[in-house]
């Protein structure tokens, strides 16, 4: 079935992003994200350890650009300021490449998005002619302010990163859903397969997720899992899903012809 | 000498270093990596033609894992 994913004005075949924290090493990362079918994929920007062996691979060498669109993110960054700069430095790094996921985190202890540096941030990242893929809080007034701003796409928590505790606010998931005119990708919380299976048949666009797939005890078999997922979740929203029959049952089987 | 601070640590440099000599000397071969110096972006086609002054305060990353 041809139905691609659109993220600005590229098409991508999978609807499931990953990142690429939290894994053992380097190979298990890489066979994860080989298996999760994922054509994006997000990485953080952080200082080069001077230290360092110069030996040592480095994550790039086993994920590299020529297959996988990477997607640097802004994770730690507390104020507009430092997200700018860091986005700035990924594009630098990538040879000027626009796409790029913004997170401006409020609080350590829950990881929640600082809405209102978010969207200093988004502005200025937009002005700039980055292609903004933007974490941030299920509350429809906001994403469809950071729609507004231009951004890519937003992508809403199910609930707290790295939580595992699936999709806690689907009413404004939907919300969100029903007025948006850009992509819109939950990112955050997903903790199995079912969660990004219901993502996907509310209407979600795609699903990004790092935890769920790097911290299971297998994580290339959830990896597997979770393509599936995906994939059977956006069937379903596609096919159209029947009615719900609280109280009137409906037999599959004729009631004509019973023997006797 | 000139002192300067990279990725948060101070360093010493001879007068006239230029940063492209600078990053020579780190664990970066053949790896993609970035540089700021005070806040601005040294883009990779200018390594070889800025050269450092005191005080100058530089930010060279990589690509790690992450969400």
């Amino acid at each position: 079935m041809n139905d691609p994913l659109v993220i600005a004005g590229k098409s991508y075949a999978s609807r499931l992003l990953v990142g690429t924290g939290k894994y053992r090493d380097f190979a298990e990362t890489k066979a994860a994200v080989e298996t999760s079918g994922a054509e994006i994929i997000t990485v953080a920007i952080r200082r080069v350890n001077i230290g360092q062996n110069a030996g040592e691979p480095s994550l790039l060498e086993f994920l590299p650009t020529s297959r996988y669109t990477i997607l640097p993110n802004t994770a730690g960054c507390h104020s507009a300021v430092e997200a700018v700069r860091t986005l700035r430095l990924a594009r630098e790094l990538l040879d000027g490449h626009a796409l790029v996921k913004l997170e401006v985190l409020a609080d350590d202890q829950t990881l929640f998005p600082n809405m209102p540096e978010t969207l200093v941030a988004a502005r200025e990242l937009v002005a700039d002619g980055f292609q903004v893929m933007v974490y941030c809080s299920d509350d429809p007034i906001q994403a469809k302010a950071l729609e507004e701003i231009g951004c890519a796409a937003v992508m809403p928590l199910a609930s707290l990163i790295g939580s595992g505790m699936g999709i806690l606010n689907p009413w404004n998931l939907e919300i969100i859903l029903d007025r948006a005119r850009v992509p819109v990708l939950v990112d955050a919380g997903i903790g199995t397969a079912s969660d990004a299976a219901i993502a996907m048949e509310l209407g979600c666009d795609g699903v990004l997720m790092n935890t769920g797939i790097a911290k299971a005890k297998n994580p290339v078999l959830m990896a597997s899992a979770m393509k599936k997922a995906v994939e059977a979740g956006r069937e379903a929203f596609l096919a159209g899903r029947m009615p719900k029959k609280i109280y009137q049952a409906s037999a599959s089987s004729p009631s004509e012809g019973k023997i006797g | 000498m000139l002192l300067i601070q990279v990725n948060g640590e101070s360093r010493q440099v001879p007068p006239g270093t230029k940063v492209a000599q600078l990053i020579a000397a780190m664990p970066l071969a053949g790896k993609r990596f970035a540089v700021e110096r005070n806040g601005e972006i040294v883009p990779k086609s200018r390594l070889d033609s800025v050269i450092l002054v005191d005080q100058d305060r530089l930010e060279i990353v990589i690509a790690v894992g992450g969400g």
